[in-house]
């Protein structure tokens, strides 16, 4: 009764046979899964917003003042010492609108009480970092936005500003 | 009791269909009938032709698990309804919902069910799940089924959260906002996930129809799978715990009683009184609704979902990374391996493990109820991780420092339970699992109803009076 260590050659051309069909069937679902997950990426891109924007002359902006721009979802800063920044208006927390309240000369995000200053500093947390900054040139006195690209910081620094 | 050739040859057209359809009698009278009642139907197939009669009590399971396939099928019913008046589309989505309530016949209360019965189907769900746990219900075999439960936990807090988006008004647009920010914190690839999941850098019409299609479609898919393999293990692993008082030793075998009707009639009392509460309510109480979506303003304050208030009073206390993705992640994975860490079967059926274990639950609690308010205050007036250790950046100073404080409590309240009540593994985890499940309620209860404009603690009649002046 000795059946053993005597493998049929057949078994293993049927081993590799179930092989190449878990092989293709492990493929077929990477595949599928794959082409499920491409096709829920982002499709379109959004109207106004994410193109480039005229925000006016330089001029028209005085120093010490915060500009709202809503189609581009941005503020446009004039600083003390006349430089710009374009400030992403959405919370670097967890998203909400954040408004420029005037009176206190600071942003102030409603949902979590984060308090930004006019650079996008965070004076309160708990926002994690200051306000993400747009791309800004100006050409003949003229101040442009790139709402299309966007800058992470942790905090100013006196680079970003463009003068 | 098989036909004749004769008895079919006898019988009239009528009777021949009739009998093509129900095999034995609707209205049996024998124990072997209604046994075969049983076997005959698809739907009371789901069922043993008997059960223990000890499991029949309703203080063991309170009907929660059948509660809540009633409440799914509810939501299917009247999810369908509803989506005969509704367009996913920023630009009508909110005038769909305003026509649907005021053109549409019964319009307000269909959509009045279908929100009371998703909110009351996470609260059952959840209960049902702690009355699993109290009772020793996960024990060997049914660790995976406990597993499969916790998935159709997150299946259906998914399903709320998808559907809150739909009716494209203010406290929808800002609680996913809200709600999907916390992606952001995903180490690594948060931003691209929070993009996909939203179709856009934004909240915005993508955002609608993905959450639509998830919400109508692929969630009920995968709930109704899960579910299905739910009850399969639940029949396959001998039908849920048997209950016994603390010290009781069960005999071997049980007494039985026939599924029809001792079963049935009490599932159908459970099912009609939950049925007529939620008609009540959605008859007396409107599902909320404000204005439409405004992405320029966000409200003053903007709360997530009430099911996520637990973790946004976290949020106003650890760095986004420890309260968003370190401590819900961490508490899943708890809640998945709580049946292999706590191997004793011996305490199975008795709620709360013993005698011993009631009072400790009783303990836990009560210190949880006291112990998270004065920490939440202490948090908002007191302590300054980040002011006191400035040099550092804040995800260790706000998040890893406070994280490693609330783990030493957690380790320090295992212990000391442990020691003080002479308790052993099962009754000291259960404890641990009460202080904290205490605590996060405490958590919600504080985001809900304590916090008003820019989050800051007040008492309710404040809040109340602040948001509706």
């Amino acid at each position: 009764m000795t059946k053993t260590n005597t493998t049929p050659p057949e078994a293993t051309r049927r081993d590799f046979l179930k092989m190449a069909w878990m092989g293709l069937g492990t493929l077929a679902i990477a595949e599928t899964g794959l082409m499920s997950a491409m096709f829920m990426l982002p499709r379109v891109g959004e109207g106004d917003f994410g193109s480039l924007i005229t925000a006016g002359e330089v001029d028209s902006f005085p120093p010490n003042s915060v500009t709202p721009f809503t189609k581009g979802r941005f503020y446009l800063s004039r600083l003390e010492d006349g430089g710009f920044l374009a400030l992403y208006r959405k919370c670097t927390h967890l998203g909400c609108t954040v408004p420029w309240e005037q009176a206190d000369n600071q942003f102030f995000c409603p949902c979590h009480a984060s308090a930004f200053d006019e650079r996008g500093d965070v004076l309160n947390p708990p926002a994690p970092r200051a306000l993400d900054l747009f791309t800004v040139t100006i050409e003949d006195g003229i101040v442009m936005v790139d709402t299309g690209s966007l800058t992470e910081r942790d905090r100013f620094d006196p680079s970003q500003v463009v003068y | 009791m098989s036909k004749t050739k004769k008895d079919v040859a006898d019988s009239s057209f009528l009777q021949r269909v009739w009998e093509s359809i129900f095999r034995g009698p609707i209205d049996p009278q024998t124990d072997r009938e209604r046994k075969l009642m049983v076997l005959d139907s698809l739907i009371l197939h789901l069922h043993p032709t008997t059960v223990t009669e000890r499991v029949l009590k309703l203080t063991l399971t309170w009907g929660l698990g059948g509660m809540a396939a009633l409440l799914t099928m509810i939501l299917v019913f009247s999810g369908v309804m509803l989506m005969f008046n509704y367009t996913p589309s920023p630009d009508q989505a909110y005038n769909d919902i305003l026509n649907l309530q005021t053109q549409v016949w019964f319009g307000q209360l269909m959509r009045n069910i279908h929100h009371w019965a998703g909110n009351l189907m996470v609260v059952v769900v959840v209960l049902h799940m702690l009355r699993v746990f109290f009772t020793g219900g996960f024990h060997t075999p049914k660790q995976f089924n406990w597993i499969m439960g916790l998935i159709l936990l997150l299946l259906t807090v998914t399903a709320n959260f998808t559907g809150y988006l739909l009716p494209w008004d203010q406290l929808a647009y800002w609680a996913i906002t809200v709600g999907t920010g916390l992606i952001t914190y995903v180490p690594l690839l948060g931003n691209w996930i929070q993009t996909v999941i939203l179709g856009g850098p934004e909240v915005g019409a993508a955002t609608l129809l993905n959450f639509y299609s998830l919400h109508i479609a692929l969630i009920p898919i995968g709930l109704l799978a899960i579910m299905s393999i739910h009850f399969f293990r639940v029949r396959r692993d001998g039908g849920v715990v048997i209950p016994r008082a603390p010290d009781e030793v069960l005999e071997k075998r049980q007494p039985k009683m026939t599924t029809i009707p001792h079963l049935v009639v009490r599932e159908l009392v459970v099912g009609l009184v939950m049925m007529a509460a939620l008609l009540l309510f959605a008859m007396w109480v409107d599902a909320p609704l404000e204005g439409v979506a405004n992405p320029d303003i966000s409200p003053n304050p903007a709360k997530a979902p009430w099911y996520f208030m637990g973790f946004q009073e976290l949020l106003l206390h650890f760095h986004p990374f420890v309260a968003a993705i370190i401590l819900p992640i961490s508490a899943l994975l708890t809640l998945a391996l709580l049946p292999y860490l706590d191997p004793d079967i011996d305490m199975v059926g008795v709620w709360f493990r013993s005698n011993k274990g009631r009072l400790m639950t009783f303990v836990s609690a009560l210190v949880a109820v006291i112990s998270t308010p004065i920490l939440v205050i202490a948090d908002e007036y007191l302590l300054d991780f980040v002011g006191w250790l400035p040099s550092l950046p804040t995800i260790i100073s706000n998040g890893f420092v406070p994280l490693a404080l609330l783990m030493l409590v957690v380790v320090g309240f295992y212990e000391l339970m442990k020691r003080l009540f002479k308790a052993s593994r099962c009754e000291t985890i259960q404890t641990t699992f009460v202080f904290l499940g205490v605590a996060f309620i405490m958590l919600m209860i504080i985001g809900i109803w304590f916090r008003g404009p820019g989050m800051v603690l007040m008492w309710p009649w404040e809040v109340a009076a602040a948001v509706s002046h």
